[in-house]
Formats: C-alpha cells, structure tokens, sequence
C-alpha cells in the first residue's frame, strides 16, 4: 500500500534530469513512425480481425496448446509443461544439465525476464550470454530492460560507450558502427561455445506446431541454430490456431512495435532436425488466472509490441525502471499485479485512464478498462484504499447517497475553503494540488441554489 | 424499477431533455450549467434539473471502489428513471454512466439509464441533428479534447464541428491534441509531478495557438489546465471556458 512508484526513475538512473524529455521525443517519434506505416493497409480490419482470433484462441485455449503439442511433437520436437514459474526453471535447469551446458546463448525473451531466468542459471553455475544488442548493453550493465522492444531506450551512445569501455574493456567511443562490432565479434564467440540456445516465441500455431520468431538483428536465428540444443520458452497465451491466422499478427506486429512494414527476419520453426535437439518449455505461470476471469483475459491477447508504452503519458515521463517487474507500461502495469498478485498493487493507480494506449494497440486490448479493473481488486484484496484520498473519496461516495448529505458536504466544504483561504493552509492532499496549480474556489451560489431560486 | 422506453433513437419536438450536471460543476462552475440552460432554451428543447442528483460515482469506480460506485449508479437509475433523454456537460461523467456502469454490471438499471446519457456535443449534433445552434462568440479559441469524451465516447468531432459553426469565432486547433492534460481526477494529487508536466506540455501547446480562450467538453481538464496556467505563466493571457458557454454565448 506505499505510494512508491518512483515517477523520477528515469531522471535518476544516470543523473539525467533530461531523460524524460528525451525518453518523449524519442518515442514520439516511434509512434509517428508506427501511424506511418500503417497508411497501406486496412489497419482497423486487421486489429480487430487479429483481436478476434485471440478471442477465439483464448476460449479454446485447452484445446488449441494440446493441438500444438502433438504437432510440434510429431515433428521431432520435445514439450515441457511448466504450471508454475519454479516448473519451467526446474525444466531449463534439467535440460542444461542434461546437454552439459555451461553456456547458454539467449535470443529476446520477455518471459525469460519475467522468470528471472538468468539469475537461475547463474546460481546454478551456468553463464547466460543476451544476444539481443540492447538486452547484451543492460546485462552488461548490470540492468534490467526499461522497455519491451528496446531494452536499453534509457542508455545513449555514450552511456553504451563507457559501459563497453568498462565491461569489454575496448577503447571508448560512442559510434554506434564501432560498438555494435565489438559486441557483434564478442558475440560471435558466445554463439560457438553455448550448449544451449533459448529463444522466445512471437507465436504458436497449434495447426502445424510451427513457431515464428520475428527479430531484426538474426540474433534469434543464430541462438537458436547454432548450438546443438535450442529450447523455446512461451506463455501459453502465444498460441495462434492456424497458419492463415499468422499473416494478420505479422502485419500489425512490426508496424506497431518499431514502425517497420515488415522485420528483417520471420522464422518458422517446425520441429527439429536431425541432429537437433528442440524444446518448448510452455509456462503458465498465472497466465490461467488471466484467463478464467473475463475482465483480466483480454490481457493475454498481448504480441509484445512496445506500442503502449511508447504512447503513454506516464511511461514517458517515469520511464521502465518505475514499474519495478519485467514489464513496463499499460500492459505491466496491468499483468505485473495480475501475475504477481500481492506485489505491484499501486501500478494501475498511476495513470489518468486517458486511453492512448487502447487506441494503439494492435489487438485492441481493453488496457484501460483493466487498469480500472485492478484497482477494484487492489481494493477488494485490501492491498490499496487506505490512503488519505481514497478514504476522502469513499466519504464523498457515502455523502452523495442523499440530496441532504450532499447539501451538508457543500456547506462543510464552502467553510473549510474559505477558512483555508483566510488562514492560507491546505491540508496535504491539497497541497499537492496547490504546490503548483491555482485552487478552484467553491462559487458563492451553486447550481442547486440557482436553480431553486428560480424556480 | 426504471421506466422503459420503446426502441427509437430519434427525438421529437418537445420531449423533455433531463440535465445531468456533474457534481464538481454544481459547487464549482455553476456557470456550466446555466449556460446549459440559456442555450436549451433558445433551441426550444425542454430541460428539466432532478434536483435529486448528486454525484455519478466516477470518482469511487476510478478509485476501485465499486460497491460505493454500484450504489450511486443504482441511485443515478432511480433519479433520472423518467427521462428518455439525459444530457451531461463532461465527456467524463458521460462515459462513466454510458460506459462503466454497464462495465460494473451489464444487467443493471444504472446500465440501462445510463445507456440515454449524451455529452453535450454528442446530443446537440446527433440527437438534435444541429451543428449551428445560433451562438456567437467572437476571438480566437481552441479545443482542448478531453480523454474520456475523445475515446470513450467519439464527441471529438460533434465538438469541433460545434466550434466551427459558431460565428466569428477563429477555430485554432491545439498541437497534440490527443495527448491527456494529466488531471485524471485524484491521479493529480496522488501524482502531482506527473500530472503536472503533463499540464504543461499542454499549456505550451495552448500557448502555441496564441488563443484568447481555451475551452473543452469537461471543466475537470480545464480546472487542471487553468489552476496550472494562473499559477506558472501568469503573464499569458488566456480565458478558460465551458463548450456549454461558448454555444451559449450570442
């Protein structure tokens, strides 16, 4: 219940009390950049043509993850089921233990974040090298990603320059050709010496058991090619039904998550090859939760594209650190207290309900809604409401319940004003008001009265 | 139980229109309201003021509240249960009554009165059909969208049209006009530094129209964008105004 958003994180993560100004402008330009490339093609038919089929996905979502698994079985290819976050660690640690892994090369993974599955690997003695050039900047770094599309969005070239300095020992520059070479060459090495490749997964397609991963940089090909063992990692919520569903995701995914038509690379796995050995490691995780209750299940039909965070007013200002779990955002701040209940109560609180990022999200996700959803929870589960304001505001609620109470609250608050007024005291909760804004005094004569008088 | 009504959305001539005025504008801005009034009048519909009404609960179910919010949704249903017609001047005691109290419970009456409510913009241009309400009102405005009647309701383009058509009045569009204000109701206690610059890069979008007045469909935005303005650009010269008291005005 503490009021502990931290609104200045991306300011004090390096001293920068410029960052959120250029965290704005940045992702102004992303979502210009998005609007853009939306202008040939009939954006809102396939929105809510891809909304619909996650609708139907997750109403036979049963049915479709045991589709998936014959298919991708069948194609030489091994499932792991993992209910709970401890499952699918227990799963990946057996696997690297299993094929000898003392390295492991990972392509982007927003659940493998989720699971803090690094640190995992880490304690069992196993180094797991990020591929993703932002996610290899933050690991360095000793950070976690600030954004879901672009990790390291808060770092500037030159942050990225005195971290390959110190980290990689190079020569400092912050030319962005350079350093992407040193971390290209570095990374070249990783790739050769893993056991193991885990890559995420944009989608599932029960119908065929084929995965997609989209990527622009072919870190994710080669995480999962090179070594001899590749394990995809997946909510159970990435499933698609059929291949004629995926072109519909294809197309609204790129353009919404970096203003692309299309990203360099749309791999299609299917299966496994000779000589291969492929997992899928399919995590609830709470995910069943989201989808048992009709309010919270819309939040499953989530691609990862970043475009929310990028137009919310809030994320631009508090940036990704603020939301303290691996999902930043609407979006985090929706799931992070759905899949992690106690925890991350105050996020949906933090935001006007304004509804930008409803308006850019590709599958239409009722992102709005939810967060007023989950304050109801919050205060249901007793985790939020016993602040000042909420306790003023559920006072109110029970004045309003007749005109007499109202009338009583009107007359209390004209006195309270005017004696503030005279003696220039607030008491806090408007002071947060009055730091900075003019306070609206009550008129002499309100509507009510108006009205009764003229009547 | 609320009176039901046969299926029609078109209005005719002489039906009674029922003000539903937000509880901030009652203690606030009774200005609103009586704009209201002087500008039905002059188009000839009837309004009538349940002098029952007292607040929609929005600030309860933005809260989590909603047992508190189910109740005076329940009690909204009952006072307002004559009224076909329900007009409200803020897009965001609209959409709590259009949208939540069907999203709280679909099945209740709160759900089904709310379901009559209109904006101001909503209803004079589609209820009423009329973009030109005869109003006057000369310099240079603009429009300041608010977020709940932008996206939950659709009014943008009934308010700006309104605008439009108002005489001698030089629309100026605001930068960014999708962009929230940051009032968000108790977000801009809660949060006042967020709120705050958010208020502030819309005040330097105002500033940017050079307008003499900055009006919108929600005096709750303008109470944020005004209190901000007088207390940090007190040398820019800007009026704040009601869409009601702009159509009013002759």
């Amino acid at each position: 219940m503490s009021d502990n958003f931290d609104a200045r994180a991306v300011a004090r993560a390096f001293q920068k009390p410029a960052a959120p100004a250029v965290l704005t402008s940045t992702l102004q330009r992303s979502v210009q950049a998005a609007h853009g490339a939306r202008q040939d093609i009939e954006w809102e038919a396939l929105r809510s043509a891809a909304h619909d089929i996650k609708a139907y996905t997750m109403e036979n979502l049963d049915r479709l993850l045991v589709q998936f698994e014959a298919a991708f079985q069948e194609r030489g290819g091994s499932v792991l089921w993992a209910p709970t976050a401890a499952d699918a660690i227990t799963h990946l640690l057996d696997v690297c233990r299993k094929h000898g892994a003392s390295t492991v090369v990972k392509g982007k993974s927003m659940v493998s974040e989720e699971l803090a599955v690094n640190e995992h690997l880490s304690t069992a003695g196993i180094a797991a090298v990020e591929t993703d050039l932002g996610e290899y900047i933050v690991q360095l770094a000793g950070q976690r990603p600030s954004h879901i599309v672009g990790p390291a969005l808060h770092l500037s070239r030159q942050d990225v320059g005195r971290i390959f300095q110190k980290e990689l020992g190079i020569a400092y520059t912050d030319d962005p050709e350079k350093l992407m070479t040193a971390a290209r060459l570095r990374l070249r090495e990783r790739y050769l010496q893993a056991q193991v490749g885990i890559t995420g997964v944009n989608f599932a397609v029960a119908e065929t058991g084929t995965i997609a991963v989209i990527e622009n940089e072919g870190n994710g090909g080669l995480s999962a090619s090179v070594p001899p063992v590749h394990v995809f990692l997946m909510g159970i919520e990435k499933i698609i039904p059929k291949m004629a569903d995926l072109p519909v995701f294809l197309q609204v995914l790129a353009r919404s998550a970096t203003g692309q038509k299309i990203e360099v690379y749309t791999h299609h796995f299917l299966g496994a090859e000779p000589g291969k050995t492929v997992y899928c490691i399919i995590v609830d995780a709470n995910r069943s939760k989201l989808l048992a209750d009709s309010k919270t299940r819309q939040s499953l039909y989530c691609i990862r594209c970043g475009a929310c965070l990028n137009v919310c007013p809030v994320y631009r200002r508090a940036g990704g650190f603020a939301y303290g779990g691996a999902y930043a955002g609407p979006i985090g701040a929706v799931i992070t207290p759905q899949l992690t209940g106690e925890a991350a109560a105050e996020l949906p609180f933090v935001s006007t309900l304004c509804g930008a990022c409803q308006d850019e999200c590709p599958v239409k996700i009722d992102l709005p809604h939810q967060l007023a959803y989950m304050r109801h929870k919050a205060v249901e589960g007793g985790r939020a409401g016993g602040d000042m304001t909420a306790r003023g505001i559920a006072m109110w609620a029970r004045a309003m319940l007749d005109l007499a109470s109202y009338r009583r609250s009107v007359t209390w608050l004209r006195r309270a004003a005017a004696l503030g007024r005279r003696v220039g005291w607030y008491p806090e909760v408007l002071g947060a008001w009055a730091r900075s804004r003019a306070l609206p005094m009550p008129a002499r004569v309100s509507f009510k009265e108006w009205w009764e008088r003229r009547s | 139980m609320a009176a039901t009504f046969p299926e029609t959305t078109r209005y005719r001539t002489g039906e009674h229109v029922a003000l539903f005025l937000p509880c901030y504008c009652d203690v606030l801005f009774p200005q609103v309201g009586q704009a209201l009034v002087a500008l039905f009048s002059r188009l000839g519909v009837p309004l009538d003021y349940p002098m029952e009404q007292t607040c929609c609960g929005q600030p309860a179910f933005n809260a989590g509240r909603w047992d508190e919010a189910a109740k005076l949704a329940a009690r909204f249903a009952q006072v307002f249960a004559q009224w076909k017609w329900i007009v409200v001047p803020s897009g965001s005691c609209g959409a709590m009554a259009r949208r939540f109290y069907p999203y709280m419970d679909a099945s209740s009456a709160g759900a089904l009165v709310g379901n009559r409510v209109y904006d101001l913009a909503t209803f004079l241009t589609g209820v009423l059909g009329q973009t030109d309400v005869g109003a006057r009102f000369p310099g240079r405005v603009t429009y300041h969208d608010g977020c709940h009647g932008r996206r939950e309701l659709g009014a943008s383009g009934a308010a700006i049209a309104l605008l439009k058509a108002v005489r001698d009045l030089e629309y100026a569009e605001l930068p960014r006009i999708d962009e929230c204000c940051g009032f968000g109701g108790t977000f801009a206690v809660k949060y006042p530094e967020l709120s705050v610059s958010m208020g502030d890069a819309k005040a330097d979008a105002i500033e940017q129209t050079g307008a003499q007045v900055v009006t919108s469909g929600d005096s709750s935005c303008l109470l944020h964008l005004e209190g901000l303005m007088r207390k940090q650009r007190p040398k820019v010269s800007v009026r704040f105004k009601h869409l009601a008291e702009i159509l009013a005005s002759t």
